[in-house]
């Protein structure tokens, strides 16, 4: 027995594994189940995926989340990688230490709190001005909150790579913005990549902010699932929620990877 | 040697290139910020300022707000203005909520401690290899979907669900015990939400210590619980306090859980102000309600930064 | 010493450079002034914080001088951005770009100057024979061992034909062995290529055996000079003899002098003569310097210089240090190279003479 064991934290390690899987591995089990009913198994069948991918709602909810993740993730990443630069070990700007807290705000608001004030926002400027957006109302909103995300990576990254590397670069005659073409931005890519995949998460899975700020016909995935638990169920709603989790799994396993190869 | 010297008062030309480069250095890195922040000031910040001032507005018939000042939103938290005589009469409906809502978000933290501390000190006591893996399967649920995680919860404890139909097939109970829409659903569904949330800051923590301390307190006669009581805790109460700070937060906000598992009966803070903007028409109630948690958030984050920086100062 | 303005590499004239501001302001270079020669192998030694970090820095462009000029062959660069300058650096860490080969690497600051690529080919190749690394082009710099990182980044380095080579401690994070065996690499890299190096370090037997001329440096200044024997026999400040080399240390008062020599009276009354440096004029209390391996053991009292009490015999291998407890109470210590006849043969406890030429000692400010 190793000294730094201490007696029953390995039970409650593998019980807090076991309490964290087994509720959606039986969720995703019962995704191939051939009855109808969510909770009694009958048999095996991949026919609710294919009912799902029939699905025309199914069809315009998965649309409309990657129009607005894959937009967010776009927008958020390049402005949490030019923030990133630009707030990283960097001479003291006057007003750095505010922007620090703006870039971090949609972390420290509750999302209840972001929902309704977002709601309240676009209420307003449509009342006022006239101006609705559209989709584009969530895409904005999802940016904001996809921000912080992607800029965490990204500037831990930066925190980590060696200063005395840019020093080299332009010792060796590259100009500043070669010196970030060809050394820093190079390095930094992992940070990016994590820090989009991240950003893509977060906004792939949003329910409660797109609920409150989604107008008429911009139902996303996770609003999709929230109609179909208020009907009758059918294992239909295990298939699509199984697909958002492998979703997650994915970028969740793809950012922790670029994230481990950095560490070594 | 040779023997030049210059005025050390005057600035040297490679001074003033300096400074100049400085200012420009200075001016490009706030321009670089400007995107980022200019987006969270407009659709994030501004939506903030807007609540606050909703807050003091009156509430229009269906929805939306008139512009008239009023703090009729903050009274009606505590009070209920009477129809007839137009007295203010103590109503404590939402206080209680609130109040839940806080015993709620408290038992998931202590809860979650006491589950995530053990979790993650076995996981930084691995070897590094498989630490990497405990760190990635508790990773997956901490950024895998709340709405499925949390539907998934729904199917275990339903009247038909696997628990029922596991006890009923067993004899132990005769017809099923009703979980779904309860006070308890709801702490099992935070609970389930936010475990990951404490495990990974405290295994960032765990993982930094130093073993050899340890090892010293070992040789010093310590007891595998004194060790743990007087060197291991102490030494990982930023994780600690970090790790609670990320599981209070989000649970005394809670949304999603008790509108799943509370069944709109057992309602929490989340739930009561999402309520205000849609079937309570109510918005300037709305908006102060939520200021009134963003008061709360506000107050737990500052007894974080004292704790923090506190532990700083003392190196 | 002579000064030939047009043969100089590097000349820093009146240097300061202060860090922070307001309160917290530090001085890490006070007014500092010297003259580097082409090809000349160029040491600034110095304890950490000494500011030959400081200095170098400012050559390479990474920092700027509050006031004073750095001229490279008549040039001011103070006020150039690093890659303006045809200065390069080989840096503590080797700070190699670990995303590009060991090729790409050595070639990086050719293709910055835009040379054309052929150009650049057959100088990396050049460069990779130089170092001996032909074989390890096409590796990744995690892939190849730390002396071998620390010649791709003297090629590197110098792959763009520098006018000055700036080395900051580039031998600090290797073991002893290959320590060794870089500085005799270095040695023939800067005979080969025929540039100016500036190497910085803490070490001062590197220094020593490695440079043309040694600048000490303290507490943002520089004390001396010189070549390593000057630095080494003819100390100009008692910090310098005590940072290079041992030392043995004896309080006095001057009690005459005559140009360039002057008579110090010690605790035992004993009185030496010894010359003293230039610009120092010795009165009052003064330190008398000795080198142990400079003054020799004799059994009778009174034929040495001084006298004392043996107190104690280290053997090392190479040679022996007698530990002498002088009759005026300081300690003395003198090392006898050990050779197969060592004819005499002393036991602690003995009453001893201490005996060294005049120009073996040295009078320092206190």
């Amino acid at each position: 027995m190793d000294i730094k064991d201490q007696p029953g934290f390995r039970s409650v390690a593998i019980i807090c594994l076991l309490v964290l899987y087994v509720p959606v591995l039986i969720l995703m089990v019962f995704s191939f189940n051939s009855g109808s009913l969510v909770t009694h198994w009958e048999g095996v069948t991949l026919k609710w995926y294919g009912s799902a991918f029939l699905n025309e709602e199914f069809h315009s909810a998965a649309r409309n989340t990657l129009i607005i993740s894959v937009t967010a993730t776009i927008v958020s990443t390049i402005c949490a990688t030019l923030a990133a630069i630009g707030m990283t070990r960097v001479k003291p700007w006057r007003g750095l230490a505010a922007a620090f807290m703006v870039i971090n705000l949609p972390l420290m608001v509750p999302e209840i709190i972001t929902a309704v004030a977002t709601l309240s926002f676009f209420a307003l400027i449509a009342g006022a001005f006239g101006l609705n957006f559209g989709i584009g109302n969530l895409i904005f909103a999802h940016t904001v909150f996809c921000i912080p995300f992607a800029y965490m990576p990204i500037r831990a990254r930066l925190e980590d790579m060696d200063l005395t590397l840019e020093y080299a670069a332009a010792d060796l005659y590259a100009t500043p913005w070669n010196a970030f073409k060809r050394i820093t931005l190079p390095l930094l890519v992992p940070g990016i990549m994590s820090g989009a995949a991240l950003a893509f998460i977060v906004s792939f899975d949003d329910f409660t902010i797109t609920q409150l700020v989604a107008g008429p016909g911009q139902t996303t995935l996770p609003l999709y699932i929230w109609n179909q638990i208020r009907r009758p169920m059918t294992p239909e709603i295990n298939a699509i929620s199984t697909i958002l989790l492998l979703v997650s799994i994915l970028f969740v396993s793809v950012s922790f990877l670029i994230a481990r190869r950095r560490a070594k | 040697m040779t023997t030049a010297t210059l005025s050390p008062t005057t600035l040297s030309k490679a001074a003033t290139f300096e400074a100049q480069a400085v200012k420009t250095s200075a001016r490009r890195n706030r321009l670089l910020s400007l995107p980022a922040l200019i987006i969270i000031g407009i659709f994030g910040v501004l939506p903030l300022i807007i609540i606050c001032v909703y807050s003091f507005l009156v509430a229009a018939p269906y929805g939306g707000v008139q512009w008239q000042f009023s703090t009729d939103a903050y009274l009606n938290f505590l009070f209920q203005r009477d129809i007839f005589d137009d007295t203010l009469q103590f109503t404590p409906d939402f206080l209680i909520i609130y109040l839940r809502s806080f015993l709620f978000a408290v038992v998931t933290t202590v809860i979650c401690l006491l589950l995530g501390f053990p979790t993650a000190y076995f996981m930084a006591t691995r070897s590094p290899a498989q630490r990497n893996w405990w760190v990635l399967l508790i990773t997956i649920p901490f950024w895998s979907n709340l709405l499925v995680r949390t539907l998934a919860i729904m199917f275990i404890i339903r009247d038909e669900g696997l628990i029922n139909n596991a006890l009923l097939a067993l004899g132990v109970i005769d017809k099923p015990i009703t979980m779904l829409y309860t006070n308890f659903a709801i702490q099992l569904g935070l609970l389930y939400a936010f475990l990951p949330f404490m495990v990974l800051p405290l295994y960032s923590s765990l993982e930094k210590l130093d073993f050899r301390l340890v090892e010293a307190a070992y040789d010093l006669y310590a007891t595998r619980r004194q060790v743990l009581w007087r060197v291991i805790i102490p030494l990982s109460k930023p994780g600690i306090i970090a790790g609670c700070l990320l599981v209070f937060i989000p649970a005394l906000g809670a949304y999603v859980t008790p509108l799943i598992l509370g069944g709109g009966v057992h309602l929490m803070i989340g739930d009561l102000i999402a309520q205000q903007f849609g079937s309570g028409r109510n918005w300037p109630l709305g908006c102060a309600q939520a200021l009134i948690l963003m008061a709360a958030v506000l107050v737990a984050l500052f007894f974080y930064v004292r704790n923090t920086s506190g532990k700083m100062q003392h190196g | 010493m002579p000064e030939q303005p047009g043969k100089n590499a590097i000349e820093v004239r009146g240097v300061r450079k202060v860090f922070g501001t307001g309160e917290n302001q530090v001085a890490a270079l006070d007014t500092v002034s010297v003259s580097i020669r082409e090809n000349e192998f160029f040491t600034l030694l110095g304890p950490s914080g000494c500011g030959k970090t400081t200095l170098l820095r400012l050559i390479a462009g990474f920092d700027f001088p509050t006031a004073g000029e750095i001229l490279l062959h008549g040039q001011d660069i103070a006020p150039l951005p690093p890659f303006k300058r045809p200065v390069n650096t080989v840096f503590q860490s080797y700070a190699l770009f670990p995303h590009m080969t060991v090729a790409q690497n050595i070639g990086f600051g050719l293709e910055m100057l835009g040379r054309p690529k052929a150009e650049i080919e057959a100088r990396v190749a050049q460069m990779l024979k130089l170092v001996k690394m032909e074989a390890l082009k096409a590796r990744r710099t995690s892939q190849i061992s730390g002396g071998q990182q620390q010649r791709v980044a003297l090629a590197r380095a110098l792959a763009p034909q520098p006018k000055v080579l700036l080395l900051d401690e580039p031998l600090s994070a290797l073991d002893y062995k290959l320590r060794k065996e870089m500085q005799i690499e270095l040695k023939r890299l800067q005979n080969e290529t025929g540039i100016t190096f500036i190497f910085v370090t803490h070490d001062q037997e590197e220094a020593l055996t490695m440079s043309d001329r040694i600048a000490v440096m303290s507490a943002g200044k520089i004390l001396q000079v010189g070549t390593p024997r000057d630095i080494y026999d003819r100390p100009a400040e008692r910090f310098v003899a005590d940072f290079i080399g041992e030392t043995n240390f004896l309080p006095g008062t001057v009690v005459s002098k005559k140009p360039g020599v002057a008579t110090v009276k010690f605790a035992s009354s004993a009185t030496i003569s010894a010359g003293y440096p230039e610009g120092f004029d010795p009165t009052g209390e003064v330190t008398l310097v000795v080198r142990p391996e400079h003054a020799d053991l004799v059994p009778d009292p009174a034929k040495g210089t001084i006298a004392g009490t043996l107190s104690n015999i280290v053997y090392f291998g190479t040679d022996t240090h007698y530990h002498v407890k002088l009759d005026g109470g300081e300690n003395f210590i003198v090392r006898h190279q050990n050779s197969r006849s060592s004819p005499v043969t002393f036991a602690t406890g003995a009453k001893v003479g201490i005996q060294f030429e005049e120009d073996a000692a040295r009078v320092l400010k206190d």
